[in-house]
């Protein structure tokens, strides 16, 4: 008895030995991170941080003294002392934005600019006024006559606080946006649902011709800045427009044209997403329905739409996201109607007010954020449909469906190509609409906004820089993520991190890179102005996607390369550049591509970041139709739109030359 | 592999240096129109042409807040050819270097900053101007205006472009000018009238020219270089100067404080006022900040000058930040756009 009753000593805990490989693959890990905590966390802290810095007007440290006009200065009498008693300024008109001026005379009854009477005044700690247009600070007393005093202007300091906010909610326009935003997105996300679920579902479930075609016209708006349908929009239904009729009188300027255009730029995206899920169907879940005689419209409805929701949801919601964040659309063709995008550009560009542009950008953050969440709570439910034992679907032909389906997918594509084809004509033309000639003239980039011919060479470099650094970056961070072993902390906060970007509109992100890295005291304030900055920031805005890409690749891979490669002692890089690469090789290329279009064509993110030799062919676009000169920014986005087909065909036949050589093994 | 990855760190690295500045180069921050740059610094550079010139160009509203946005670490050397009342600003901010350029004694007072040495000097004026599409008026039936007054008239409901004050230099121009024509009250009802004829509000001073050229919509409340220019490419416009007087603002130029390249900034303040420099402002604009160069310019009137009104550039400067203020609350609200 007394045996068994023996407790064991507790041993050592276990631990987990770590060897060499395994640092090294948690110090690249740690590096990644830290890039993506000094490119997203620190600067959206940043901007966080200054939409809590108020202005206001402080009375208590301004001083003045007065005279009788013959020489006897008055007490000293400070500003707070004189509104307490008069109370001529209330609380709200001592809050302030950066640029506000007051001026003191309200507080003497008697002023007059042409009495002798002659004034003192002074700033205690600092505190700012203007004499005219001269800047004094400090606690000397200025003296004046009456007509100068005039010319006296205090400046606000600045102070943390809500005020920002309280000033947002209590102004209609701006909280007008909020309800705008929301309705465009809502509108632009039903509509394009439904045209990507009918041009999905036409591609996957019935047996009409042109398919590879109508495939690739429907992913041509990708390639395109989401500026580009607008100007297409007022070329066909503007004032001028040659479909103008068709609208019956309604305006172009406004819902309307941001709906349409929202529809065109979204349209792949939605498409992507709905075809995967339409894709991966059970022929015999068909087969059943077909035997227990339900109608076509009840199978579609009980087997073809549950079978897809998830995929519609997510669809849905990224959708919403990308016309609620996006800014170039509603700035061309929006007319009067604000939104939320373009209220941040207004704040900052028009009002040079950051901290208000700070305030909205938080406030486009909440919709955002809150899609982003719905969006991965629902990624998560989605379970696989397809088991070993399904059975891919295969559409039969029907002569009166197959009909509807060709008629829905080719007017998609007339709406897709129609548009494109009245950008490239709207480049060409030499005077909309009195001089119909056709012209080179639009293409002479150099004579208009926006950098000229060299914008879309500085367009070429960070294209490629941003592939090729994010490529590396991207594929390697999530690597380690998904080799590492333990470190769970670690690895969790990482994959939040990569994330991130997905909720953070790109207006949003090129804000919080002004106020984080044109700071002084920031050691890292050398890159501002410069390509790099404009290379981390495109890098770190389409981040999510790309690592989700490499992701799903690794995650094919099977797990046991690794024990296998360790117990032979291989170090682990010998594995990484002889399998893991080449076998993921095709994803690696699909990041690669996907950064390149996308830094080609985004707007948002560096809109407020390019200098002097950092201009951008995007960019251009928008200053170039912001000047009024629309031919040539449709000519600029046209080339940004074929410099992007090139870049597609040359990806395609890189990859196929790349794929024989290297996924051989997957043929048997 | 591991070639392609050194030379990917090699091209960041020489990404990352892109960007120092250098001796024999400035950074100039500028609002002139896009098409202009070129010759200009070609003419520059035909007496220095050791100075290589990288333009920062962008509307007014844009470069002012970028200068603001760099206000403690500025990255422009020299403002050259930003609305002075843009200036006006940096100057309240302690952003602008004194510097009395060669030849300040050729420019008009009126042209240059009153304190010694100057905080910036003018270059040439531009002023408010009216686009009317000629043919589009006809098919409306639609005569020209010709006082500010007359745009308030209900024929022209829906007719009207005029640049958003808060994002544009001429947008600003021409509310502060009415508020000074008019007086504040006046000036408030005369532009509470005005909106109702607005098709829309644009974030440049010039697009609602070439709007009106492209037959968007009939009238375009714009200025004086931008009408020409249009007309001079075939729009059938007429250019219209408001009998009250045209809001005007100058062209100007300074040394941004805490340049690290003061020399070449001072040669180049210097051209900017030379009569070199003032032949070609002159190519586009009627009013030179210098006497006795000025030329006619195609399509605009020999005595554009008189038509100017008596601007207080301080007053419009010192009270930007109520006007936008009130500008805003009564006329961006507008959810609608009108057709």
């Amino acid at each position: 008895m007394a045996a068994t009753d023996a407790v064991l000593p507790p041993g050592r805990p276990l631990r987990m030995k770590l060897d060499r490989d395994a640092w090294t693959k948690r110090a690249v890990m740690i590096v990644i991170g830290l890039y993506l905590v000094a490119a997203l966390a620190l600067p959206l802290y940043t901007m966080m941080s200054k939409s809590f810095t108020t202005y206001r007007f402080d009375l208590t440290r301004y001083e003045f003294q007065v005279d009788d006009g013959a020489g006897n200065w008055g007490p000293v009498v400070s500003a707070q002392a004189l509104n307490d008693q008069l109370g001529v300024f209330a609380a709200d008109d001592l809050r302030a934005s950066s640029d506000s001026r007051l001026a003191p005379t309200k507080l003497f009854p008697d002023f007059s600019f042409r009495s002798p009477v002659k004034y003192r005044i002074r700033g205690l700690g600092n505190a700012p006024f203007l004499v005219g247009l001269d800047l004094k600070r400090g606690g000397d007393w200025v003296e004046l006559d009456s007509n100068t005093f005039r010319r006296v202007n205090f400046r606000p300091v600045t102070a943390r606080g809500l005020g920002n906010y309280i000033t947002y909610f209590s102004s209609p326009t701006l909280v007008g946006s909020i309800a705008n935003s929301l309705t465009i997105a809502v509108i632009s996300t039903i509509v394009t649902i439904g045209v990507a679920f009918g041009v999905a579902y036409a591609l996957s479930r019935s047996a009409m011709p042109f398919k590879g075609f109508f495939r690739l016209a429907m992913v041509l708006p990708i390639l395109v800045p989401s500026l580009l349908p607008g100007i297409a929009l007022i070329y066909l239904f503007g004032n001028q427009g040659f479909l103008k009729d068709w609208l019956f009188g309604a305006s172009i300027y406004g819902p309307l044209g941001i709906v349409i255009g929202s529809v065109f730029f979204t349209l792949p995206h939605a498409l992507i997403i709905i075809s995967t899920a339409l894709s991966i169907s059970d022929q015999r879940h068909y087969e059943a329905a077909e035997s227990l005689r339900a109608s076509g419209w009840r199978t579609f409805w009980t087997v073809t739409v549950p079978g897809a929701r998830y995929g519609l949801i997510s669809a849905a919601f990224v959708v919403f996201t990308l016309v609620i964040t996006d800014f170039g659309l509603p700035k061309v063709v929006g007319g009067q109607y604000n939104v939320l995008a373009v209220d941040i550009y207004k704040q900052v560009i028009g009002q040079q007010n950051f901290e208000m542009g700070a305030v909205v950008s938080v406030v486009l953050l909440i919709p955002a954020i809150f899609a982003f969440v719905v969006d991965r709570m629902v990624t998560r439910r989605q379970v696989s449909l397809l088991s070993a034992r399904s059975v891919p679907y295969q559409p039969k032909a029907n002569r009166r469906a197959d009909t509807i389906a060709f008629l829905w997918c080719a007017l998609t594509a007339i709406f897709v190509i129609g548009i494109l084809a009245t950008c490239q004509f709207a480049a060409l033309v030499k005077f909309w609409p009195y001089d119909l000639t056709l012209s080179l003239k639009n293409y002479a980039f150099n004579r208009m906004d926006g950098g000229g011919w060299a914008s879309y060479g500085n367009s070429l470099t960070l294209a490629s820089a941003t592939a090729i650094a994010g490529a590396v970056i991207v594929f390697a961070g999530a690597y380690m993520v998904e080799k590492t072993e333990g470190f769970a902390a670690g690895r969790n906060l990482f994959h939040f991190l990569a994330m991130l970007p997905m909720a953070v509109p790109g207006l949003v992100l090129g804000l919080a890179y002004i106020f984080f890295f044109n700071d002084p005291s920031n050691p890292l304030n050398s890159i501002y102005g410069t390509m790099a900055i404009l290379v981390i920031c495109t890098v770190t805005h389409f981040y999510t996607v790309a690592h989700l890409t490499a992701l799903t690749a690794l995650k094919q891979m099977d797990r046991e390369f690794e024990p296998v490669a360790a117990s032979l002692h291989q170090p682990f890089h010998k594995l990484f550049f002889r399998v893991t690469l080449p076998v993921c090789l095709p994803a690696v290329l699909d990041i690669f591509i996907y950064l390149f279009v996308n830094a080609m064509t985004t707007v948002s993110a560096v809109v407020f970041l390019y200098s002097a030799h950092t201009q951008l062919a995007s960019v251009a676009v928008l200053n170039m139709d912001d000047a009024g000169d629309v031919a040539p920014a449709a000519a600029m986005g046209m080339m940004i739109f074929y410099t992007n087909v090139a870049a597609r065909l040359i990806h395609a036949a890189v990859s196929r030359g790349l794929l024989a050589k290297t996924q051989a093994w997957r043929v048997r | 592999m591991k070639t392609t990855m050194k030379s990917t760190l090699a091209g960041v690295a020489l990404l990352l240096g892109a960007g120092a500045a250098h001796a024999g180069e400035l950074t100039v921050y500028t609002a002139i129109e896009a098409e202009d740059l070129e010759r200009y610094a070609a003419a520059f550079n035909a007496e220095y042409p050791d100075i290589k010139i990288n333009w920062v160009r962008d509307s007014t509203g844009v470069v002012t807040a970028k200068l603001l946005a760099e206000k403690d670490n500025p990255q422009a050397d020299v403002v050259w050819g930003l609305a002075a009342t843009s200036l006006l600003i940096l100057k309240t901010e302690g952003m602008l270097e004194p510097y009395a350029p060669a030849g300040l004694e050729n420019i008009k007072a009126a042209f240059k900053d009153g304190d010694s040495p100057p905080a910036w000097v003018g270059m040439d004026a531009w002023s408010a101007a009216i686009c009317f599409n000629t043919v589009e008026g006809e098919k409306k039936g639609l005569m020209a205006p010709t006082s500010w007054a007359d745009l308030t008239k209900p024929e022209y409901k829906g007719s009207i472009i005029m640049p958003n004050p808060a994002s544009s230099g001429t947008g600003y121009l021409d509310v502060s000018s009415w508020l000074q024509i008019f007086g504040e009250e006046e000036g408030w009802k005369f532009m509470d009238g005005l909106h109702e004829n607005i098709a829309a509000y644009t974030h440049s001073g010039s697009k609602p020219c070439k709007m009106a050229a492209a037959g968007e919509a009939p009238i375009g409340i714009s200025f004086e270089f931008r009408a020409a220019k249009s007309k001079k490419d075939g729009a059938p416009l007429e250019i219209v100067f408001p009998t009250e007087g045209l809001g005007w603002d100058m062209e100007a130029s300074g040394i941004v404080a805490g340049t690290d390249n003061p020399e070449d900034a001072q040669k180049l303040i210097d051209w900017s006022i030379s009569k070199a420099a003032m032949e070609q402002y002159n190519v586009g604009y009627a009013v030179l900040a210098m006497d006795g160069v000025a030329k006619e310019v195609e399509f605009l009137p020999a005595d554009l000058e008189s038509k100017l009104i008596k601007n207080d550039f301080e007053w419009a400067a010192n009270n930007r930040a109520k006007i936008l203020d009130e500008w805003t609350k009564r006329y961006d609200s507008k959810s609608e756009p009108k057709t």
